[in-house]
Order: C-alpha cells, then structure tokens, then sequence
C-alpha cells in the first residue's frame, strides 16, 4: 500500500503541493484527477521521488521515508523507496537503443542481477500479458504509442513493483489508441494491482477506480468512490470540474 | 613531352614513396595515438563537468579555457621549446602526442558533454524508475544514446586532427609536412611538392571519413532511432 502523510512540495516560492495525506490501499486503484496546474503529476513523481517532497512522509510497503526541508536524504534509502514502485510516463520514455525485450529485461538483469534466461522468460510472460509477444525484438520507434505505452507498463512491471504509477498514460496517444493501454490497465487492476493513476479518462475512473481523489491548488479538495464523486460532488469546484470535462466546448 | 614536365614528373614519382612513408610511420600514428589519448581526456572531462564536484569541475573548466583559447602551435611550442628550460625536455613526437592530446580533450569533452545533455530528461527518470543509480543510468542508458549523437562531431574533430599534425614539423617531428618541406629545398618545386603532400592528406581524410560513415551507419542499424537526435 502507498501511504503520504502531510506530503508538501514547493519549487522556489511556489508551493505546488500543500500538505497532502493519501492513501492506497493494497490491490486498489486510485484515480487521482484534477484541473491543470493543481499538482496532481507532481504528487504521482514524489511518489517515485522523481521529486523530492519538501517536508512529509511517505511509506510503500514496509519501507517509509521522512522528508524535511534543508535536510537531504542518503541514497542508498531513496532507491530503496523508489524501488517499491514502477511508473509509466506519458511520454513512454522507451530506451530507443533496445528492443522491447532489452528495455523489459534491463532493470531485473542490471538493477536486480537476476539471471539473465530467467529474466528473458519473465519479460516474454509480460509481452504475452501486453499482447506485444510479436514486437519482443522490434525498437520503440517501430511501434506505435499505444504499443509503446503497453510495453512501457511491461518494464514498469518488470522489477516486481509493490505500486504501479501512471502519470496521464494515454494523453499522449491519439484517440483510437487509448483503449488498448486502458484495457492493459484494467486487466492489472483486475488481477490485484496496487495503482495510482492519474489521468483524464473519466470512464476508466468510474468502472476501475476505488477511490477517486480530485486535487485543487495543490490540496484534496475532494475524494471517494468514484459513483458518489461523480454523481454526488460536495463542492462547487468539484461540480465545475466534473462539467467542464464532460462539455469542453 | 618537354624537359621540364618530365622533370616534374620524375619528383612527383621519386617522392610519392617517401611522402606516403613519412605519412605512414608519423601522420598517421600521431593521429591516431593523440586521438585515441584525447578521447580519454575528453570523455573524463566531460564527466567532471556533469558531476556534482565543484572542485574537479573548476579544474576542467581552467583546462578547456586554456587549451580552447591558445593557438595550437603555441601550445606545442610551450611543450616541445619551453618545458626544456624548467628541467623536462621531451622527443618530438612525445611533445606532439601531448599537445594534439589535450587540444583534442578540451574540444571533445565539450562534443561529449553536449551530447549527454542533449539526451532527454525523461530518459534519466525512466532509468530511475526503474530503480539504476546514477551510474548505471549513465552507463546503460545515457552514454550509449550520447555516444551516437556525438560521432558526426568527433569524427570533424578527428579529421581536422589529421590535418592539424602538419604541425608537428613546426618542432621537429619528421611527419609528411616535413618530409615535403626537406624534398622541396631539394629540388625546389615548391608547387608540385606542397600540392603532392595535400594531395595525400586529401586522401588519407577521404578513406577516414568512409570509416566515420560506416561508424554512422553502425550507429544506426543498433537503433533504428534515425534523425530525431542526430
């Protein structure tokens, strides 16, 4: 499970995250959404401390950290937190000088040292489980994004994450290609696993999600299960929100 | 034909040999060992420069500064004439080898540190999302990529490298320049000869720049990735 307590985070004077408690259960989805700039991205990378929360706690599993500010972290316990998550990058973030097979196996064989076979099968399995069994010796940019994507959550699952985090996995893909990284998705979550997903695909959020959080200012402004917080919002801004996405124009 | 051609004919024959000899045993090796020296240099270098060591960068900095700002030939002169007089003399092609080195580690530690922050942001986090350190992000995931982009401009580097031994006659290395230089106060045809001596260098910097293409192309067949970084 993913624990944040008090998380804050600030770049210079500006405070992007504004003490934030979350929690995600074991074998749960939670969808975090909300409008542009509220720092719901920022609260996905501190989970992976691709930023470093300027004061709070966070604990994956068993493993935790406290952050304060003007105190910095060893490394050797920032990669033991981070190593407790996976994530998968809007933008991909394939390594464009492997295969997809290379790209799948390179954090259990050089993080992890597992046996390389062994690792090939596991990698194999994953493909399988992506349906890209086909593309194992294929590089990035023979691939669609929406095949980019699915081997991009294949790595992410690699190294035997206890969480996977999404940051907007689909809002780089065009429109006929989104459904086939959301199905991937929901097969995870289905089979058990511990997801923070932000995004902007509402229906994925109604039928998969828990929990749906919606961020403002850098705060929760809102959170539950996603029937109520959709049909039910309690704020105003929720309600704003919640219209604005399903009447752009 | 008349005498004069013929004449010229003759030097051209008689000192193909001896040029493309002096080439061989000097030019090219000069070359090749400074080159081979100067990626050392270059690539540390540039190293230091991306680290988190204020001291050592500071050092890398004052040595790009010095070496990209002076004259070559300057350079080789203070090594070869002027270290003598505070107690090191070296052989010619030592001096040499340690000039061009450094001169090729100043500019090529600039090609390389460009290179490696050309490579996106997004490639170091997915390296650490996936639990590297930052030496195994730097040595899996962002040389490999920094290494392709930066082949076109070392392989300028290199090339000009060739030319720039011609130098080394300035302080006694008996290179192809110098060996012309000798023939030519033989005979005196100072035309014939010089245009012979850039005609081999013509050559030499024809059949290296096929390697670097075949280096480009090596490049790109490991990653079909064409163009976006190049």
């Amino acid at each position: 499970m993913i624990e944040a307590r008090d998380i804050q985070k600030s770049f210079g004077d500006h405070h992007v995250l504004k003490g934030l408690d979350l929690t995600v259960e074991t074998g749960q989805v939670t969808v975090i959404i909300g409008p542009s700039g509220s720092g719901k991205t920022t609260l996905l990378r501190c989970m992976n401390l691709l930023e470093i929360p300027t004061n709070g706690m966070l604990r994956i599993g068993d493993t935790s950290l406290t952050f304060q500010e003007n105190v910095s972290l060893k490394q050797k316990d920032m990669l033991a937190l981070r190593r407790k998550s996976g994530m998968v990058f809007q933008a991909y973030n394939l390594f464009p000088h492997m295969t997809v097979l290379q790209n799948i196996m390179e954090g259990p064989v050089i993080v992890q040292k597992q046996d390389k076979e062994q690792a090939k099968k596991m990698a194999l399995q994953l493909l399988e489980k992506v349906g890209l069994s086909d593309k194992a010796h294929a590089y990035p940019d023979q691939l669609s994004g929406g095949q980019q994507q699915r081997v991009g959550i294949a790595r992410a699952m690699a190294v035997n994450p206890e969480v996977l985090l999404f940051d907007e996995p689909t809002s780089a893909l065009d429109p006929e290609l989104v459904g086939e990284v959301l199905k991937v998705m929901k097969e995870l979550a289905v089979e058990g696993m511990t997801m923070a997903v932000v995004t902007h695909e509402m229906t994925f959020a109604e039928e998969v999600a828990d929990q749906v959080v919606l961020l403002d200012q850098g705060q929760i402004l809102e959170q539950g299960e996603p029937s109520e917080l959709f049909n039910h919002p309690k704020h105003d801004r929720t309600h704003a929100f919640l219209s604005r996405l399903n009447n752009p124009i | 034909m008349n005498d004069h051609a013929e004449r010229l004919y003759h030097i051209f024959i008689e000192s193909f040999l001896p040029l493309l000899k002096a080439g061989v045993a000097f030019t090219i090796p000069l070359t090749l060992i400074s080159f081979v020296v100067g990626l050392i240099i270059a690539f540390l270098t540039a190293l230091i420069r991306i680290s988190p060591l204020t001291p050592l960068r500071g050092i890398a900095r004052f040595y790009i500064w010095i070496f990209r700002g002076t004259p070559l030939i300057v350079q080789l002169f203070i090594i070869f004439y002027g270290l003598p007089s505070i107690g090191l003399t070296l052989p010619p092609f030592t001096a040499a080898v340690i000039g061009f080195s450094l001169s090729v580690g100043a500019y090529g530690s600039e090609i390389i540190r460009a290179a490696i922050l050309s490579i996106s942001q997004g490639q170091w986090e997915a390296a650490y999302s996936i639990g590297m350190t930052k030496a195994q992000a730097l040595r899996r995931i962002i040389i490999p990529q920094a290494l392709k982009v930066s082949v076109p401009p070392l392989s300028n580097s290199f090339i000009s490298l060739i030319k720039d031994t011609s130098l080394a006659a300035s302080i006694t290395v008996t290179e192809m320049f110098q060996k012309a230089q000798e023939i030519t106060a033989r005979y005196y045809e100072p035309m014939l000869l010089y245009c012979e001596v850039a005609l081999i260098y013509l050559i030499f910097s024809t059949v290296l720049s096929h390697f670097q293409n075949r280096l480009e192309h090596y490049f790109n067949s490991k990653s079909t990735n064409k163009g976006s970084l190049l």
